[in-house]
């Protein structure tokens, strides 16, 4: 391992600072969950790690009807805050199966989301509740809509001098659920070999679902927002047929590979059988979100 | 729980209790020194630098760029080792060209599997040193990599050694990638199958698998001066890294000296030489002591798994079910030089039954992957993984209960072994009737409350169990409490295993009898902790020491006495005078006067233990349920039942039931190397090499059947390897009663039981 330094800056602009004056050589670090382990395990070099833990910011969670989680926040503060976690079943599902108790006393969405895995567990569930990432650099702010942010297996939008602030998430409509299921063939310590979330909104009557949002894992080169599946559940019945063709339907978005951790069929099956699952489940989470 | 099919005539006192582990406190402390927590004065750090190809020619090393950066020692390649010209010598566990020992360690001209060792350096610290092999330059022309029997078999193969010439049922072949092609026949079983009611035949693909110890290998040596060398390291077989080590480098046997560190798993992967002559040679050039430990990828790619292959099998049985003959054909590929355990295959693929007629053909074929390793009863889980699939099949087929055809076709004492041996006492029947009799048996599958599919599943297993050499030296302190020194590494418990058999003898509590493992100079030789031979084998050189003590003490009484030797008896660890019955003493008394009659009393006692452990069979019951959505399989409940012969200590017994049946779960399930055509393992981590965890399995039920064995004065048999043997094919039956269809290859992922299931829906099956 090439030696490095450790910065730990206090500002968000110190923190931009920093990361400006090393490009490619230096990364955020958060967790730490990811970035230690590539480091140790050769995939870069760096100069410097950049430690967000001490920028405000980055390590705030504030629930105000939307819920606004620093970049930094470990999945842990996430769960265990009882209010977050009544309102957001959708995103606990993640924060709380990434790794196991240890990891998730360290792990970020916010790293999550910039490690860009395809499998990553939280960055669906926060593509299908609309969430916004607000990014920092020498120009300033920036904001965009999670499912734009990931561009590659672990490539993002984020340029030279660049990092993500934290994450909005709109306060859940009345009649909203979300749920997020993986599929792994152990029961912890795995990576999804296909996950799904979903998210439903239904109408006034309770039957009919308004909109909803499908996102998939694994099952191409980034977390993918399912475009058609999600725009096919506006105005359908909230019925178990209805979740079978939406499967039906973002399968057809899937682009999986087949590799060590599953075929290409395989996966294409576990997006079914996942968007069927996880609507149901977000079915009854809209029907308590009164 | 244990039932005792046939109790023993013996009372015992100590043996078949359960006492806390001697080393329990340390380990349960962090204070246990394991191989990498070795700290020395002087200390520097060696790392390797591993061919990226599975196959391909070196053509220049230059490590001069290396050698002379910052905080660097010392470097070598292929060049530094002693020994390059090819030599077959009889090594600790094979007989092998020497060349090919030296070379498995270090490459010499060629790298013949991916993560061959191709250079090492030793610097300041561990980080220089990995940052200095970016400094070495190899030059690689890459060769075609032949990573299947297929490749490796066909006419016009890659060859991958030129030298290896080939053993073809006595003739001898070259050049040829198949090390060894071997058969055993009995009888005639082409005319038995053509009388046969019913004949089956089957192929099956089995994964190599990995051991998977917690702990990676780790080494240090110091290379003294005056030549001696001393090697600290993580190892099943002390006394063969000596030998192996010092054939190795070019050094007089006793100049060796291994010290055997504290060992966080094995499973037969930490028998060979890895990195010990590397560390020896950078010792030599630095002049340092020279730590060096292997990352999870090395392990992975670098040392041993057990063998994949494939195996066919054919049993033809007559109208009642009753086996009249079977045959076999089993390819093992050894990785990348020869010898992948194929005649413990042989011996244990049809073990369970009475098998009139018989042949067993077997190929040990080398492919461009790491050498494999022994993997807990070597070669014969995934040979049984054929035959008990294929007789759950054939029961499914004729209509017969397993359980019944089990029974009917039993091997019991007297029956031949396809390979020869007649088996003495065995507890094969007691084992299926302890399942039979058991509430799981009796118990109903129960139904799953969301579509999912339940099955159950039962299968066999055998392991012999090896005897051979061993050493115990046994002090006794003023205070009545022995000291115990033993030269085998203690995986399983067998510190407190062979101090227990010492304390029968002597009728002390355990803890009176203080177990220490030691290095090759201070105790007589001892072979490895392997075969399950550690409590059955270097328990008896305890038990022949202790009764030595005895006999010595009871001198001492009639020194004291004024009496014959012979009129001291010894009971319940009591000295007496049997003409004077009030002179007596405890054991603990006599102790206090050795000093006053002849001094210090110490004994060793040394065995070579002929013939086999006695055998361990065993049979496992497993339930599932199968996600006929996801391929997702689910383990429900679990129950192995094995003949333990005499449990020592019962719940070291069933730890290791528990362990071999949570290892076989995995093959069936999930484990293998998943290999790109090049010969590259993709999933080289802990992640992604899907070993169950905890979360994974059920309590495994363990049933502890004692069948005296006659080949131990307590009855003990070995029995830390067979746990493994039964659950693949355990698994496979009870999947294939869940979901209606067969998989004839493992692992049964998610993946392929998916498939299995589309097949089934569109009339195909899958052999
Ligand atoms: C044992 C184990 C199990 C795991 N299991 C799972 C699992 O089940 N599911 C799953 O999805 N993942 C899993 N992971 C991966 C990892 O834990 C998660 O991706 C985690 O969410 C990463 O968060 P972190 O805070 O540790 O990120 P870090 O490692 O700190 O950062 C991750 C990446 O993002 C960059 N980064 C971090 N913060 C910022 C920022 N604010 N701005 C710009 N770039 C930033 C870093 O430079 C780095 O490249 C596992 C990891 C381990 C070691």
């Amino acid at each position: 391992m090439h030696p490095f330094t450790y910065v730990a800056p206090r500002t968000l602009d110190e923190a931009v600072a920093v990361l400006e004056q090393h490009g490619e050589r230096a990364r955020p670090f958060a967790g730490g969950t990811d970035v230690l382990v590539q480091l140790r395990g050769g995939r870069f070099d760096l100069d410097a790690i950049v430690d967000l833990k001490g920028v405000p910011e980055a390590t705030a969670l504030d629930l105000n009807g939307s819920l606004r989680i620093g970049a930094a926040v470990p999945c842990y503060r996430i769960y265990e805050d009882s209010a977050v976690a009544a309102a957001f079943p959708g995103l606990i599902d993640a924060a709380s199966l990434i790794g196991g108790i240890q990891i998730q006393s360290r792990a970020s969405l916010g790293g999550n989301l910039c490690n860009a895995s395809p499998s990553a567990d939280g960055i669906c569930p926060l593509i299908v509740h609309s969430t916004v990432a607000v990014v920092q650099g020498p120009q300033g702010e920036r904001r965009l809509p999670v499912e734009e942010f990931c561009t590659a297996p672990g490539a993002n939008v984020l340029g030279r001098g660049e990092l993500l602030v934290a994450l909005e998430v709109p306060a859940p409509e009345k009649g909203f659920g979300a749920a997020y299921q993986r599929f792994i063939p152990r029961n912890e310590m795995d990576i999804a070999v296909a996950g799904v979330a979903s998210a439903l909104t239904l109408s006034e009557d309770r039957a009919t679902i308004a909109s909803g949002r499908i996102a998939l894992a694994a099952v191409g080169p980034t977390p993918l927002f399912a475009a058609k599946a999600s725009a096919f559940l506006a105005g359908k019945p909230a019925t178990p047929e209805t979740f079978a063709e939406a499967g039906e339907i973002a399968s057809t978005e899937a682009a999986p590979i087949g590799d060590m951790r599953g075929t290409a069929e395989h996966r294409i099956e576990l997006v079914k059988v996942l968007t069927r699952r996880t609507l149901a489940i977000a079915l009854e989470r809209a029907q308590s979100n009164r | 729980m244990t039932t005792t099919a046939d109790r023993p005539a013996q009372e015992f006192k100590v043996v078949g209790s359960r006492p806390i582990r001697h080393d329990g406190v340390d380990k349960v402390l962090g204070r246990a020194q394991y191989g990498a927590d070795l700290k020395l004065p002087g200390l520097i750090h060696g790392a390797v630098l591993r061919s990226p190809y599975a196959h391909a020619v070196i053509k220049r090393v230059d490590v001069s760029r290396a050698e002379a950066a910052t905080g660097v020692f010392a470097a070598i390649t292929g060049d530094d080792m002693p020994v390059t010209a090819p030599k077959m010598v009889d090594m600790v566990e094979e007989v092998t060209n020497l060349k090919w020992s030296s070379q498995r360690v270090m490459a010499h001209g060629k790298a013949v599997y991916r993560g061959h060792p191709v250079a090492a350096v030793a610097a300041v610290d561990q980080n220089t040193a990995l940052e200095a092999l970016k400094l070495i330059e190899v030059e690689y022309e890459p060769l075609q990599a032949v990573i299947s029997l297929e490749d490796a078999m066909k006419p016009d193969a890659v060859i991958i050694h030129d030298d290896l010439e080939g053993d073809h049922l006595g003739e001898k072949v070259s050049p040829t990638n198949v090390a060894e092609h071997t058969r055993t026949e009995f009888g005639d079983p082409e005319a038995a199958f053509a009388e046969a009611a019913h004949v089956i035949e089957r192929t099956y693909t089995i994964a190599r698998a990995h051991q998977g110890y917690i702990e990676p290998h780790s080494s240090t040596a110091f290379w003294s001066p005056d030549d001696k060398l001393t090697v600290w390291t993580t190892t099943q077989a002390p006394f063969g890294v000596r030998s192996n080590v010092a054939t190795v480098l070019k050094l007089p046997l006793s100049d060796v000296r291994v010290v055997p560190m504290e060992i966080g798993g094995g499973f037969g992967g930490k028998i060979g030489l890895y990195m010990e002559p590397l560390a020896a040679m950078l010792s030599r050039k630095s002049g340092r002591p020279v730590k060096m430990t292997m990352d999870r990828k090395s392990v992975f790619d670098a040392t041993g798994p057990g063998p994949g292959g494939q195996v066919t099998a054919k049993i033809g049985v007559d109208k009642d079910g009753k086996i009249v003959a079977a045959t076999a054909d089993i390819r093992y590929m050894a990785g990348a030089y020869p010898g992948s355990s194929i005649s413990a295959a042989t011996a244990g693929i049809f073990a369970c039954y009475k098998v009139p007629n018989v042949r067993i053909d077997a190929y040990d074929v080398v492919i461009n992957m790491s050498k494999t390793a022994a993997y807990r009863a070597p070669g014969t889980p995934q040979a049984t993984f054929a035959s008990e699939s294929l007789i759950s099949e054939l029961c499914e087929t004729i209509g017969m209960d397993p359980m019944e055809f089990h029974l009917l076709n039993a091997a019991e004492e007297g029956t031949r072994r396809p390979d020869g041996p007649v088996f003495p006492r065995i507890g094969n029947v007691a084992c299926m009737e302890a399942i039979r009799d058991s509430d799981h048996f009796k118990s109903d599958l129960g139904e799953s409350s969301d579509g999912k599919l339940r099955g159950r599943g039962l299968a066999t297993g055998y392991w012999n169990g090896g005897g051979n050499r061993s050493s115990v030296t046994i002090s006794v302190n003023d205070d009545g409490v022995v000291s115990l020194v033993e030269g085998n590494p203690d995986i399983g418990g067998t510190r407190t295993t062979i101090a227990m058999q010492a304390a029968e003898v002597f009728g002390l509590p355990a803890h009176d009898v203080h177990p220490t493992v030691v290095d090759t100079d201070s105790v007589g030789y001892n072979d490895l902790t392997a075969g399950s031979r550690t409590t059955y084998a270097s328990g008896q050189a305890a038990i022949e020491a202790a009764k030595q003590v005895v006999e010595e003490i009871k001198k001492r009484m009639a020194m004291i006495w004024e009496t014959e030797p012979e009129n001291v008896e010894f009971e319940a660890s009591v000295f007496q005078n049997k003409v004077a019955p009030d002179q007596r003493l405890t054991f603990k008394e006599a102790a206090g006067k050795l000093g006053q009659t002849g001094g210090p009393v110490s004994k060793t006692g040394t065995v070579n233990v002929r013939g086999s452990g006695g055998g361990s069979f065993a049979a496992h019951l497993v339930d599932v349920e199968v996600d006929q959505e996801t391929g997702k399989v689910q383990i429900l409940r679990y129950t192995a039942a094995q003949d333990a012969g005499k449990a020592v200590h019962p719940s070291y017994v069933e730890g290791q039931f528990q362990g071999g049946a949570a290892q076989g779960i995995g093959w069936a399930l999930n484990e293998e190397y998943y290999t790109s055509p090049d010969g590259v393992m993709q999933n080289s981590s802990f992640l992604d090499y899907r070993m169950p965890t905890a979360l994974d399995l059920p309590m495994i039920d363990a049933i502890v059947v004692e069948v005296p064995n006659t080949n131990h004065p307590f009855g003990v048999r070995g029995i830390g390897e067979t746990s493994i043997v039964p659950p693949a094919p355990a698994v496979g039956n009870a999947i294939a009663d869940a979901i209606g269809t067969r998989l004839y290859q493992t692992p049964m992922n998610p993946s392929r039981i998916m498939e299995a299931l589309a097949n089934k829906r569109n009339g195909k099956n899958g052999h």
